[in-house]
């Protein structure tokens, strides 16, 4: 799967939202997910669309046809930051409780809601994290899971070159 | 505080960007609009239907250049124009369309007459707009023009809730334009310029490929100028014909599925293709994987989306295509005509040997062909020539030449059916000194055919070529070559309707023509009456087909020219 990761700026007005999916959608473009919110700039949002496109140049064209569009960044792993957040309820019935707890505290998982037979986790990090968790608690059984979709930032150049020194 | 009313500002707004005629049916919703109006230097053309108000908004665009402009109301009238946008979406016609909504506190609610108009129109137009503030409609109108007429053209539509148009605001001149994320560019890049020229230069067997950008962007003397200087042989698409002189040594004709041999073959011999303004449509290229298998291509076009969307291009371009011409033509100034002597040869020889053509018998049934031919004889080939879709729009664009842009119009992306009449009257409309000749085909014309009521109402005095074969034939011709002959759905029947009747019925004239001979003297008749519509019947020959032609998806070296190539 050719999965791309879009920074794209839209003008924070009514029905963006309705219109940058709908194009999408149109043009035959799957969107694996979609995060939006505000900005520093009240009048801008940023989208984070992860989208499954074998050739992102036509994606990326026809998002700037749109008139609320104002700049389409394309993130690559290594040069961004890519999150994560996701709500698990897992199952914790008989000698369960001890062993959850103990795979959540090697992921931060952080137990936001407890009842007699489930744990809801709070797990927050890269994609692959948030899957590896999930992987790991699913064989005690999973009564309810919530992602938020990914929201990424592109990485400030100098750190990056620091780094890389 | 002198305020006005949200619909005296839209009037008003209109009269400012120099709209001077609009075509519309009024409704419940924008009522509001329809009373300042009244009042307004601007004409209102009154419809018979919603989708003959934007048809006659895209021919009026397409004859002036200027943005057409419809209005119409909430609802079923708004989703009556979701034909007319999308036909101007895929053929880049700038109009600007008005549409009222139920009021503010309704919307939601399921109310009488509404529609999400909106949400319904978003993939329909370029850009669209929902009103909740009437202080937004000076800033809003002024927008949409702008976006309608600029990089590539297009439709945008105006929503306006009744409440905001019976609020009031204070006039106030639009700001500065605020659209951060659009700024089409112009200028091509002064690199790739060179580039292109480069390759030009190093070309053996170039062809120019202009599509209807060239018209768009009012650049065919750039264009003629440029296949002069390079000596290049050049195609037209559907939608760029008229754009390059119809009867210039170096014009091949129209390349596709219903083009010239000359054309389609000299893009498949190609080893460059100059694409100028096209976006590489399957009725050109058929199957992209052989299309112009030798060629590299420079591809200019305004909307940089189009490029490499079918067609990987060498060198891209993106720009107005007028402006990238002259640019290119300043780079070449000092470089002589190159020499193509061979290759013009062998073009020409495509040409001279395979020409289009028809079988018309004295006294044989009468071929569609040979009335347009007669047409184009007797109008001197002076005439706007507005056609609906199927054969008799294939026949058109091979057999009239073409000699000047905006002297063709037609639905080419979308194809709609029922585009003639109410094209025709927009045209004739925003061109009245002009001879408007509507060539129609009895499917399309029965889509549409009650704005003729319109047109004689309006005094608009077109003239239509009534194609008539008593079936949709463009239909009927697959099903002929690849159904068996088996027609299912495809015959109208050609003594259903009395058409002349239907015409005179509608305050036009009527005439019926069903021999070759009556052909000349009912065409010199209709061109004497100017003071209402005209319509002759031509009853012609089911059976003829449009050739060339070349099976959807196929390569395009496969071209059947005629009938005796079927097996």
């Amino acid at each position: 799967m050719n999965q791309h990761t879009l920074s794209v700026l839209v003008e924070n007005k009514a029905g963006v939202l309705a219109r940058v999916s709908s194009l999408l959608a149109r043009r035959g473009f799957n969107i694996h997910s979609l995060a939006v919110g505000p900005t520093a700039d009240e009048g801008i949002s940023r989208m984070t669309i992860v989208v499954d496109a074998p050739e992102l140049e036509q994606v990326k064209k026809q998002l700037h046809k749109l008139i609320n569009v104002v700049k389409i960044t394309e993130l690559d792993r290594a040069t961004a930051v890519e999150r994560e957040i996701s709500l698990i309820r897992v199952s914790t019935d008989g000698q369960k409780r001890s062993d959850v707890l103990e795979v959540a505290t090697l992921f931060d998982a952080v137990a936001v809601d407890v009842g007699v037979s489930t744990i809801m986790f709070l797990v927050t990090g890269s994609p692959e994290k948030v899957n590896d968790f999930v992987e790991l608690v699913r064989p005690y059984g999973i009564a309810d899971l919530v992602k938020s979709g990914r929201v990424a930032l592109a990485r400030d150049q100098k750190s990056r070159k620091l780094r890389a020194s | 505080m002198n305020t006005i009313s949200g619909a005296q500002a839209v009037i008003k707004a209109l009269e400012r960007e120099g709209v001077d005629i609009v075509f519309g049916v009024p409704g419940g919703a924008i009522l509001p609009a329809y009373d300042p109006l009244y009042d307004s230097p601007i004409r209102h053309v009154l419809a018979r239907h919603e989708q003959g108000a934007g048809h006659m908004a895209e021919g009026y665009a397409w004859a002036t250049g200027k943005v057409g402009v419809c209005i119409v109301t909430s609802g079923p009238a708004a989703t009556n124009l979701v034909t007319p946008l999308a036909n101007a979406l895929m053929d880049s016609i700038p109009i600007v369309a008005i549409t009222g909504q139920v009021a503010t506190t309704s919307v939601g609610n399921d109310a009488f007459q509404e529609a999400y108009t909106t949400g319904i129109t978003m993939n329909a137009t370029k850009h669209n707009y929902f009103v909740t503030n009437p202080d937004d409609i000076p800033d809003v109108i002024h927008e949409a023009f702008h976006i309608a007429a600029t990089g590539r053209p297009g439709p945008v539509l105006v929503d306006l809730p009744k409440d905001i148009l019976n609020a009031h605001l204070k006039w106030h001149k639009p700001p500065k334009l605020d659209l951060p994320g659009y700024k089409p560019t112009v200028e091509g890049h002064p690199r790739r310029i060179l580039e292109a020229i480069k390759l030009i230069e190093s070309a053996h067997r170039p062809v120019i490929y202009a599509g209807g950008g060239i018209i768009k962007a009012n650049a065919a003397d750039q264009l003629r100028m440029f296949a002069e200087q390079t000596n290049a042989p050049v195609v037209t698409t559907l939608m760029g014909l008229g754009g390059f002189p119809g009867d210039h040594d170096l014009f091949l004709g129209m390349p596709g599925m219903h083009g010239t041999y000359a054309a389609t073959t000299a893009i498949q011999k190609a080893d460059l293709l100059i694409a100028l303004g096209v976006r590489f449509d399957d009725r050109v290229t058929g199957n992209p994987d052989f299309f112009a298998p030798h060629a590299s291509v420079i591809h200019v076009d305004v909307d940089p989306a189009e490029i490499g969307k079918v067609r990987q291009a060498e060198i891209p371009i993106v720009g107005d295509v007028g402006r990238i011409l002259e640019q290119m033509l300043e780079a070449w100034a000092k470089r002589p005509a190159p020499d193509h002597k061979e290759w013009l040869e062998k073009v020409n020889s495509w040409r001279t040997d395979n020409p289009v053509r028809f079988d018309q018998q004295p006294d044989g049934p009468l071929k569609p062909q040979y009335v347009i031919e007669e047409l184009y004889r007797r109008t001197g080939g002076d005439a706007i020539v507005v056609s609906g879709v199927g054969q008799h729009q294939m026949w058109t664009a091979l057999h009239w030449k073409f000699s000047r842009p905006r002297e063709w119009i037609n639905s080419g992306g979308l194809g709609t059916m029922g585009f003639g009449v109410p094209a025709a009257i927009g045209a004739k409309a925003g061109a009245p000194e002009r001879t408007v000749y509507l060539i129609d085909g009895d499917g399309s014309f029965q889509m549409t055919h009650q704005e003729l009521a319109t047109a004689s109402a309006e005094g608009f005095p077109i003239k239509i070529a009534l194609i008539n074969n008593g079936v949709h034939g463009m239909v009927r011709q697959w099903q002929t070559l690849f159904y068996g002959s088996r027609y299912s759905g495809s015959e109208l029947g050609r003594d259903t309707v009395n058409f002349p009747m239907l015409a005179e019925a509608m305050g036009c004239v009527g005439m019926r023509v069903e021999t070759p001979g009556e052909v000349g003297p009912a065409i010199e008749k209709s061109l004497s009456i100017n003071d209402r519509p005209v319509l002759i019947e031509f009853v012609v020959d089911p059976d003829e087909m449009v050739f060339p032609m070349v099976p959807a998806g196929g390569s395009n070296d496969q071209i059947i020219l005629g009938p005796e190539d079927l097996e």
